[in-house]
């Protein structure tokens, strides 16, 4: 059963037809993700990352190649993941509460304890006392927390995440990201997390892909040494994962990273 | 201070009145407001005035329910039926443009002249407002929230009640709200056309005996009634859409 890969991109592009010229996303990807496995994807914008995740939920299939799901091809819309895109999808008629409630009320989980549920992840994301608020009172980045207790209220096997954290202050993400890494090594999650943050993308996986640009291609990928259970501020003082950081930017900006010393660069970004 | 100002518009506009009617002798034409006023009070001390509009407050609002309820369900199913739209989209827009009041011949030899009549003409001219604007609303619904919710295991069902109608909630409002207007003129033309009751009735009598201030007063009691109709509508849109209550009250930034 370990043996055949839980996620499986074999020789996927995918083209989109833009004001009738086409354009390749991604092409030639292959990757294979074990059940259990966090995969952060990192590369410029707009090189099919996102397209990726797309495909895996089954909004849209690959032109060629294939995507498989625990051994099934995607088909039609696959309803065992959670999707948490860059823009949150609240709905605007609901209240916090409510639009956590969501997924709950969907299962037909009774009143009651859904009420418990939502206030126990209102109080996880740092929204207590906003739940009868609505979306469009709150802010950005409490919006994001709403989709993120909202994801973890509908608690999927796989976890698609497209740049779930960028607009949170350092705190907040740090708790989140934390909270992230405790439940999905728990309750073994797989995770497809797509960022810019080249902390994140080291801080948070076992694999690293990075991706080069248009169109979309692996470059790299890049294995993450450290062990499941983190903690994500001593991390930071730990040589291994410095010295990532800095292989990582190399990767991703050779140019530049090739300039300094690695690891002073990694400090230098850490700064910043 | 506003409203000063407007007390003080409304004084000038009917001491005008009152004047150019008694200077220029046209009381025949135009009365005056203290006729107006005073033919008022009569029909609103006999009671006249409250049968009359109790008749067209019941054919209007009778009408602006069926005719509402219809649009509503036409509306979403339409909606969601894109090929059904499709196939019906010329034999909607035909039935459109021609004008509801212009059915009303027909209404009258089919349903005689009662209340069913003008309740079935308001009804046909407020489907198409609110049908049209539910249509519109479902169509509206944003994919990608529909999406996120088709991942979570949502079934049609679900979509339904959580997206689709809440989402089209906000038109359909706009389709109530301009409907209300629409639901008095279908009442009273049905009224002016054939009836012996309703403030479309006390109006063309009035007319019919030179009575002018007679007149003045019926239409007093119908912009009085339109505003009645139009304030419920708007207070049930506060109750029903408290997200859009506060969105008017929010600071705007961008």
């Amino acid at each position: 059963m370990s043996a055949t890969p839980f996620i499986q991109f074999s020789g996927v592009q995918k083209s989109f037809k833009v004001e009738g010229r086409h354009f390749v996303a991604v092409r030639n990807v292959s990757l294979q993700v074990q059940r259990g496995e966090i995969i952060t994807l990192v590369g410029p914008s707009g090189c099919g990352k996102s397209t990726l995740l797309n495909m895996t939920a089954g909004l849209f299939g690959p032109t060629e190649g294939q995507v498989h799901y625990d051994g099934a091809e995607v088909k039609g819309v696959n309803t065992r993941v959670g999707y948490m895109t860059q823009a949150d999808h609240l709905l605007p008629w609901r209240t916090v509460a409510g639009n956590i409630a969501v997924p709950l009320q969907i299962r037909r989980v009774p009143k009651a304890q859904i009420d418990a549920r939502v206030e126990e992840l209102m109080a996880l994301v740092g929204l207590t006392g906003f739940g009868e608020s609505y979306p469009n009172q709150l802010s950005g980045g409490m919006r994001k927390r709403a989709a993120m207790a909202r994801l973890m209220a509908s608690d999927p096997e796989t976890l698609l995440m497209d740049e779930p954290f960028g607009a949170l202050d350092a705190q907040m993400r740090l708790t989140l990201q934390t909270e992230l890494l405790r439940l999905c090594r728990k309750l073994n999650k797989t995770v497809l997390f797509v960022t810019h943050d080249v902390d994140e993308a080291i801080a948070l996986a076992d694999r690293c892909v990075v991706f080069a640009g248009r169109p979309g291609t692996i470059d790299h990928v890049l294995d993450i040494p450290l062990t499941g259970e983190r903690n994500l501020v001593q991390l930071r003082s730990d040589p291994r994962y410095v010295a990532l950081c800095a292989e990582l930017w190399k990767r991703l900006a050779p140019d530049v990273a090739g300039a300094a010393d690695p690891a002073s660069l990694a400090h230098s970004l850490e700064v910043v | 201070m506003i409203q000063v100002y407007r007390v003080l518009f409304l004084v000038f506009l009917l001491l005008l009145w009152e004047g150019v009617s008694r200077w220029f002798g046209v009381e025949f034409f135009i009365s005056r407001p203290s006729a107006v006023a005073q033919s008022l009070w009569k029909i609103l001390l006999n009671g006249v005035f409250f049968y009359h509009a109790g008749i067209t407050t019941l054919e209007a609002v009778l009408g602006f329910f069926f005719g509402s309820l219809a649009g509503l369900i036409a509306g979403l199913v339409l909606g969601r039926a894109k090929v059904l739209a499709d196939i019906l989209d010329p034999f909607l827009t035909a039935f459109y443009s021609l004008p509801k009041v212009a059915l009303a011949p027909l209404f009258i030899l089919w349903f005689g002249i009662g209340l069913p009549m003008k309740v079935i003409l308001t009804a046909a001219v407020v489907f198409f407002l609110v049908f049209l604007n539910t249509y519109s609303g479902v169509r509206n619904v944003s994919r990608e929230q529909l999406t996120i919710l088709r991942l979570m295991g949502a079934k049609e069902r679900d979509l339904l009640t959580m997206v689709v109608i809440p989402s089209a909630f906000t038109w359909v409002f706009t389709g109530l709200r301009l409907s209300v207007p629409y639901a008095l003129i279908g009442a009273l033309v049905g009224e002016i056309i054939a009836a012996n009751r309703g403030l479309g009735y006390l109006l063309s009598d009035a007319a019919s005996q030179f009575d002018t201030a007679g007149v003045f007063a019926a239409l007093a009691g119908i912009i009085a009634l339109a505003l009645i109709l139009n304030t419920a509508v708007k207070l049930a849109e506060r109750k029903l859409m408290p997200w859009k209550a506060n969105e008017a009250e929010r600071e705007v930034a961008v």
